[in-house]
C-alpha cells in the first residue's frame, strides 16, 4: 500500500516543497492554521515538529519555538489530536519529525497505531538509530504504512548512504553541510559538490535537501540537484514575526518558488 | 552477570548510540579505534605516566580514624580530591586527550557542571598546546566563578550555554551542537560516563584506576583487596563507575552510589535521577532520566553542581536494573553538614560532590568489622562560597 508520500514522490519528481514548523507555535492553536495555509499556497509536504526539551540537531531559531510550544502546553498527545483536525481539510503529506524520548514515552506501538489512525504519513526522527529502527521499529512502521526518512550528511559514507538508501522507503532527508538547523544565505562549492555526489549515486529513494534553504536562490540550486527541498528555520522565523499568518505564509512559500515577489 | 559494555554499546537495555546522522562519523570513528588505542602498550605506558608524574597518582587511601568511631567501622577514603586541579575529572582527560592525539584531532571541545571537567579538560589541552572551547551553562558560571577564571588562565575559551535551565544538561547540547558544526578535526571530551556508546565505557576504563589502586592499597593495609561497601556519589557518575569497576564482579562488595536529593525528593527539586527518573533517552544513550511522562527532560535541582543532572551513565541504569549497585541519596542540608563534620573530623574540605557520599554514611548500620571506602572525588576549594552563603559551621 502507497502513503501520501511514496504517491508524491511518484508523480512529482521535482521541486518538492517541504515546510517544517514547530507544532503549538506561536500559540498552541497555530498548528491547524499554518497547516492549512501551507497547502493552500501550494506546499507539497507538511513537517510538523514535536516540541523538545534538548533539541541537539537545532539551531537558535528551532531551539526557542520548541520552548515557546513547551511553555504553550504542546505535548504529542495534543499534536495527535490536531492532526486528526488537519486531516479534515488538508491532502498533502504530513510527517512528524522530533526527538526520539517524546515518542518513546508515549509508548512506540501506540504512537505508530495513533499518528497512523490521526493521519500521518511519515516519520523523521534525527537521533533514531538505524540498526534500532530496523530491529525494533520498521516491522511496526511498515504495518500502518508509516514511511521513515533518514538523514544523510556530506560526512556520511557512501557505503552508508548506500545502506540508508536500502532501508528508506519514501525520501532521503540530505542535510545540505555539517550543522544544525539554520537558514543561510547560500550554498558553497563544497556542498554543491556533495550534492552532484549524492545525485550521482543514483539511489532507489529520490532525496530532498534540508537545513539552511531560506529563500528563493537556495531552494531552486537545492531542487536542480534533489527532488526538492526542505525549509525549517526561515519558515519559523517568519511564524514568529508574523502579522497575519495565512497571507504571510501565501508571500513566503510564493516568494520561495518564484523569485519576483 | 555481566556488568560491562556488550559488542553492541548496551549494558542490558541500557545504553547505544542515539545519535544523528550528522554525528555519526565522529562517533564511528572513536568507536572503531578507542580499544586498539588505549590498549596499546605505548598509549598505557604514556597514560600511565602522567596519571603518576602530572596527576599526582596513585591517591592516598586514608584511614579516616574519627570518622570510622562514628560509624564504628573502618572506614577509609581514596583521595581523588588529591589528584592534580582537585578532582578525579583528571583521570578521564588525560586518557581522552592521549586517544585524541592519536586520532589526529587539534581541537578540544568539553561541556562541565561544576568547572572540574572543565578544568581538567583546559589542563591538559594547555600540557599538550591543544586549543580547548568549554561550554558552560550560565547559571554554573556563577555559582562556580573560580573555575571560570581558572580555565581561562589555563588558556581554555568557556562558552555559556543559554538555553534551557543553563545548566549541565544544556552545556552538554551546547558542547554536541558544536561537534555537529565541526566533525572533523575536534575531539569531544565528555566528562562523565553519559553520551553515546563508546564515551561510558571509555570513561569507565579511564576511571577504573581508582578501584585498581584501592585493591591494591587494601591487601597493603588490611591483607584483602576486597571491602565490604564502597561509596561514591553520581552525577553522571564518572568517579563512582571508577570507584566500583574492579569490585562489579564480587558481589561480596557492597556498592552505594549516592544520588543529590536536593531540597528532598518530593519537593520537586532535586536530581535523585533513579528515584524519579524512567527509562529514556538522554544525550546519546538510552538510560533512566528525570522527565515529564510526556517526554520532557526535567530539571534538575541540587545545590552541588556536578550532581545537577537529570540522568546516569548506562551502566550505572544498568547496575540500579539488576540490583547490583545499591542507590540512596541525600539532600542538600545533608550533604552541606556533612561537609563541614569532615572538615572538623578530619581536617579535609570535601567537594560538595563528595560531601553526599559521606552523608549517606548515616543511612547505613555497619558491623563492628566492616570495611568501607569511600571514593572522595574532590576537594571543596571550589564550593567555599556556598558553604559561606550556607553558613552553618
Ligand atoms: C568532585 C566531583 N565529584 C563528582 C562529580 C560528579 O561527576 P561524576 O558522577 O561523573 O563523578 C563532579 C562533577 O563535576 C565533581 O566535580
Amino acid at each position: 500500500m502507497k502513503n501520501r508520500i511514496n504517491k508524491l514522490l511518484s508523480n512529482k519528481p521535482k521541486d518538492i516543497l517541504s515546510v517544517y514548523y514547530t507544532a503549538g507555535f506561536p500559540t498552541l492553536n497555530d498548528t491547524g492554521t499554518i497547516a492549512e495555509s501551507l497547502a493552500a499556497a501550494g506546499a507539497d509536504i507538511i513537517e510538523i515538529g514535536i516540541p523538545y526539551s534538548d533539541p541537539v540537531a537545532d539551531g537558535p531559531t528551532i531551539q526557542a519555538s520548541n520552548t515557546v510550544a513547551l511553555k504553550n502546553g504542546m505535548r504529542l498527545s495534543t499534536l495527535i489530536g490536531q492532526v486528526k483536525e488537519i486531516r479534515k481539510k488538508v491532502d498533502i503529506p504530513i510527517i512528524l519529525m522530533g526527538y526520539i524520548n517524546p515518542v518513546l514515552q508515549y509508548g512506540i506501538d501506540k504512537f505508530a497505531a495513533d499518528a497512523s489512525a490521526a493521519g500521518v504519513d511519515g516519520v523523521i526522527l534525527p537521533d533514531m538509530p538505524m540498526d534500532e529502527y530496523i530491529e525494533n521499529y520498521k516491522e511496526l512502521f511498515d504495518l500502518v504504512n508509516l514511511s521513515n526518512t533518514f538523514l544523510i550528511s556530506p560526512t556520511t559514507s557512501e557505503e552508508r548512504v548506500r545502506k540508508i538508501d536500502a532501508v528508506s522507503d519514501g525520501f532521503i532527508y540530505a542535510v545540505s553541510a555539517s550543522s544544525i538547523t539554520g537558514a543561510k544565505g547560500k550554498f558553497d562549492k563544497q556542498q554543491l559538490d556533495y550534492f552532484r555526489r549524492i545525485k550521482n549515486m543514483n539511489l532507489k529513494n529520490p532525496y530532498l535537501i534540508g537545513f539552511g534553504i531560506s529563500n528563493h536562490e537556495t531552494f531552486n540550486t537545492a531542487s536542480s540537484y534533489g527532488a526538492g527541498a526542505i525549509v525549517g528555520s526561515a519558515f519559523v522565523e517568519l511564524l514568529k514575526n508574523a502579522k497575519h499568518l495565512e497571507t504571510d505564509i501565501t508571500t513566503f512559500v510564493k516568494s520561495l518558488r518564484n523569485n519576483n515577489v | 552477570m555481566k556488568f560491562t559494555v556488550d559488542e553492541k554499546g548496551y549494558y542490558g537495555r541500557f545504553g547505544g548510540a542515539f545519535i544523528p546522522e550528522m554525528l555519526y562519523p565522529n562517533v564511528e570513528e572513536l568507536r572503531a579505534n578507542y580499544l586498539q588505542i588505549i590498549t596499546d602498550p605505548g598509549y598505557q605506558r604514556d597514560f600511565h605516566k602522567l596519571l603518576r608524574d602530572y596527576a599526582g597518582r596513585p591517591t592516598p587511601l586514608y584511614l579516616a580514624k574519627r570518622l570510622s568511631e562514628r560509624h564504628h567501622a573502618t572506614i577509609y577514603l581514596k583521595r581523588e580530591d588529591l589528584c592534580h586541579t582537585g578532582s578525579h575529572k583528571i583521570n578521564n582527560t588525560i586518557g581522552q586527550i592521549l586517544l585524541a592525539q592519536r586520532l589526529g584531532k587539534q581541537k578540544i571541545i568539553a561541556e562541565t557542571g561544576a568547572g572540574q571537567h572543565g578544568v581538567a579538560t583546559a589542563t591538559v589541552c594547555a600540557l599538550m598546546g591543544m586549543e580547548c572551547i568549554v561550554y558552560m551553562g550560565k547559571v554554573d558560571m556563577e555559582r562556580q566563578r573560580p573555575n571560570v577564571e581558572r580555565m581561562r588562565i589555563l588558556g581554555a575559551t568557556v562558552v555559556p550555554a543559554l538555553s534551557g535551565s543553563m545548566t549541565l544538561k544544556d552545556a552538554t547540547n551546547e558542547a554536541m551542537r558544536h561537534w555537529i558544526n565541526h566533525p572533523t578535526e575536534t575531539h569531544y571530551i565528555i566528562g562523565s560516563v553519559v553520551g553515546p556508546h563508546p564515551y561510558p565505557d571509555m570513561v569507565a576504563r579511564f576511571q577504573s584506576i581508582i578501584s585498581d589502586e584501592i585493591k591494591r592499597q587494601l591487601v597493603d593495609e588490611i591483607g584483602n583487596p576486597a571491602p565490604d561497601y564502597v561509596f561514591a556519589c553520581v552525577g553522571g557518575g564518572s568517579n563512582a563507575a571508577g570507584a566500583f569497576y574492579n569490585f562489579l564482579d564480587d558481589e561480596h562488595v557492597n556498592l552505594v552510589a549516592v544520588e543529590a536529593a536536593g531540597k528532598g525528593l518530593s519537593s520537586g527539586e532535586s536530581a535523585a535521577t533513579t528515584a524519579l527518573g524512567k527509562p529514556g533517552v538522554l544525550h546519546g544513550s538510552k538510560t533512566i532520566l528525570m522527565q515529564t511522562d510526556d517526554g520532557q527532560v526535567v530539571e534538575p535541582h541540587s545545590v552541588s553542581a556536578g550532581l545537577d543532572y537529570p540522568g546516569i551513565g548506562p551502566m550505572h541504569a544498568h547496575l540500579f536494573d539488576v540490583g547490583r549497585v545499591h542507590f540512596v541519596s541525600a539532600t542538600d542540608d545533608e550533604a552541606l553538614k556533612a561537609g563541614i563534620d569532615l572538615s572538623r573530623a578530619e581536617g579535609i574540605i570535601p567537594a560538595l560532590e563528595s560531601a553526599h557520599a559521606i552523608a549517606a554514611l548515616n543511612q547505613f548500620e555497619f558491623e563492628s568489622d566492616d570495611v568501607v571506602v569511600i571514593n572522595l572525588s574532590g576537594r571543596g576549594d571550589k564550593d567555599l562560597e556556598t558553604y559561606i552563603r550556607w553558613g552553618k559551621y
